[in-house]
């Protein structure tokens, strides 16, 4: 029950239940759509980019509590980045939870996220909304991202 | 289905001996997160008890060579095991003749073979290929490879909220035009058991073929492909607790005769020149190259054993099991059953209210519950209930009622956390 306790604490079912920013942006200048055919997760990113700046993020969709609340708590970060700050963080939240070498600590609020690292089959569903920005970040149209 | 109702019918029956059962599958007994393992993901794959594991064994230990292939003694031996397994497939299904069984690496790969081999070479642009709503993909996407490479037509019977065939537009579904019937037995995402003997009944009344995919059907109900009357009959070993990487395709005399090979090799030839080959007869005109020997010993040792507690006993415990978990289930608040056919095999697939399969999963495993959470290669019945995915406890005869409480209680937790 403890690593239990530590995947579903309190953030990660607070998220889930009321995620941020879950709406969608009609003026967005960028966005992808984000899918992992594994369980049938589907989300949608959209981003408005101004100077290098995010200025506004969100997301739309379903999928399990981590996939939503990762994605939740991702455009509470990602707001007011720049393009290289998000970039940096994707990178990391990334490394972290595959422990690719060069990932650094998650820290800050997106800590909770860690103990997704205990639990391999689930990690795709923590990084599916990172995959998805990071996808919409790099193209001007609406494009699409699977986690396999 | 009331509990009350359900003790009145008590089970076991005395010589149902679950503990001696439990002790043929070693991988049974352990703890999986510091809990004793419930393994209910047995329509994915079963597990396989000392018997088939021995008869691996032994067969590497003591006959292993290639078959067909040489003079000494142990390629004889190997070769008399193979067809020696064979020959129980044959008896399994009831088929008439061994040569009309090919040793395949499961239904997929069965699928595939009358794909392309039987219905490819027949089928012209505005023909027909009729499957349900309720098919595995293995029973789906190497027809739409055929429909793509000829210009025919896949068509679907639907189903209804149940999970049951609706076959009030069936006749008029079979028609001239319609070149093959491929249908399921039992359904893997909902545990449907169709009325396949009818099925076959009215497609033959019309002089179409019919292959049954009975990848679910084999670990729980008898079957007599010659009673059935279908032209194909296909299963996977594995989930018939059997090794993976076997399975077989069962077809009617005339017809395998009839189709070109497959796949190109040794085994399938008879002579080859660089101006003609000349193909093997049945069945080895479609097991090009070495097979998967000792996986057909461990499939024939399988049905031994199956058959040595009797198939007829098996599926009435596992009804039995199918109906304590669906009572106790249905108990409980917040549980949305997927999958309510009156004719069911051993199969609960369910929604935990505002709880994604996923995470259903991944707190089942915690408490040592294996269960599959996805959409179990169905994804039109994923679309039809408007869901992504179920989670889904599927029974063999070796689970337990203890198992069953281990279910109802990791599905509180869940609860519990998601409160
Ligand atoms: C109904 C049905 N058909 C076909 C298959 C495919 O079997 P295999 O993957 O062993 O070839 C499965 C396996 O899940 C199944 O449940």
């Amino acid at each position: 029950m403890s690593d239990l306790r530590d995947l579903y604490q309190q953030v990660i079912m607070d998220h889930k239940k009321n995620p941020r920013n879950f709406r969608e942006i009609t003026d967005a200048n960028h966005m992808a759509h984000g899918n992992n055919p594994l369980c049938g997760d589907a989300l949608v990113v959209y981003a408005k980019l101004k100077d290098g700046v995010i200025e506004d993020v969100s997301f739309q969709g379903s999928g399990c509590a981590i996939s939503v609340a990762s994605a939740s708590l991702m455009t509470e970060i990602l707001k007011g980045k720049t393009m290289e700050e998000a970039e940096k963080l994707y990178d990391n939240v990334h490394k972290a939870l595959t422990g690719e070498a060069g990932g650094g600590e998650l820290s800050g609020k997106l800590e909770v996220l860690a103990g997704v690292k205990e639990f391999p089959a689930r990690v795709k569903c923590a990084t599916l909304s990172w995959h998805t920005v990071h996808a919409a970040m790099d193209s001007d149209h609406d494009i699409s991202v699977t986690t396999e | 289905m009331t509990q009350t109702e359900l003790k009145a019918v008590p089970f076991p029956e005395t010589d149902f001996d679950i503990e001696a059962i439990r002790r043929d599958f070693p991988i049974l007994n352990q703890e999986v997160n510091g809990n004793p393992l419930a393994y209910l993901d047995n329509a994915a794959s079963s597990q396989k008890p000392v018997q088939v594991i021995e008869a691996v064994d032994a067969y590497y230990r003591l006959d292993n060579a290639n078959v067909h292939r040489g003079v000494h003694r142990l390629s004889q031996r190997a070769t008399d095991a193979y067809e020696g397994a064979r020959d129980k497939v044959r008896g399994f299904l009831n088929a008439k003749l061994d040569k009309e069984i090919v040793f395949v690496r499961g239904a997929t790969e069965a699928i595939n073979l009358v794909a392309q081999s039987f219905v490819r070479p027949q089928i012209k642009p505005g023909d027909e290929i009729l499957i349900s709503h309720i098919e595995h993909h293995a029973n789906i996407v190497p027809w739409q490879m055929v429909c793509e490479q000829t210009g025919a037509k896949l068509k679907v019977i639907p189903m209804t909220e149940s999970g049951e065939l609706d076959l009030s537009d069936f006749d008029s579904l079979l028609n001239e035009r319609t070149k093959i019937l491929a249908i399921g037995h039992v359904s893997n995402a909902l545990g449907t058991i169709n009325p396949i003997k009818e099925m076959i009944g009215q497609a033959k009344a019309k002089s179409i073929p019919v292959l049954v995919d009975g990848a679910q059907a084999v670990p729980h109900i008898a079957v007599d492909v010659q009673d059935l009357d279908c032209d194909f009959y296909v299963f996977s070993g594995h989930k018939m607790f059997a090794p993976t990487g076997i399975g077989a395709l069962y077809g009617k005399q005339a017809l395998l005769e009839a189709m070109p090979p497959w796949q190109g090799g040794g085994d399938m030839i008879l002579s080859v020149s660089f101006s003609h080959t000349e193909y093997n007869t049945l069945p080895y005109k479609f097991e090009a190259g070495t097979p998967h020997i000792a996986g057909a010993v461990g499939l024939g040792a399988a049905i031994d054993y199956m058959q040595a507690i009797g198939i007829d006993k098996l599926a009435a415990y596992e009804h039995h099991l199918l109906e304590v978990a669906t009572a106790k289930l249905e108990a409980i608040d917040g549980i949305r059953i997927i999958g309510t056919a009156k004719n069911k095999a051993s199969v609960l697939s369910f929604m935990i209210e505002d709880v994604h399969p996923h995470d259903v999963g991944t707190i089942f495993d915690q408490q040592g519950v294996a269960i599959r959470a996805g959409h179990h290669c169905a994804q039109p019945v994923m679309e039809f209930y408007g869901i992504a995915a179920t989670a889904r406890a599927s029974f063999a005869f070796y689970n337990t009622e203890q198992e069953i409480d281990a279910l109802v209680n990791a599905i509180k937790t869940t609860q519990e956390l998601f409160a």
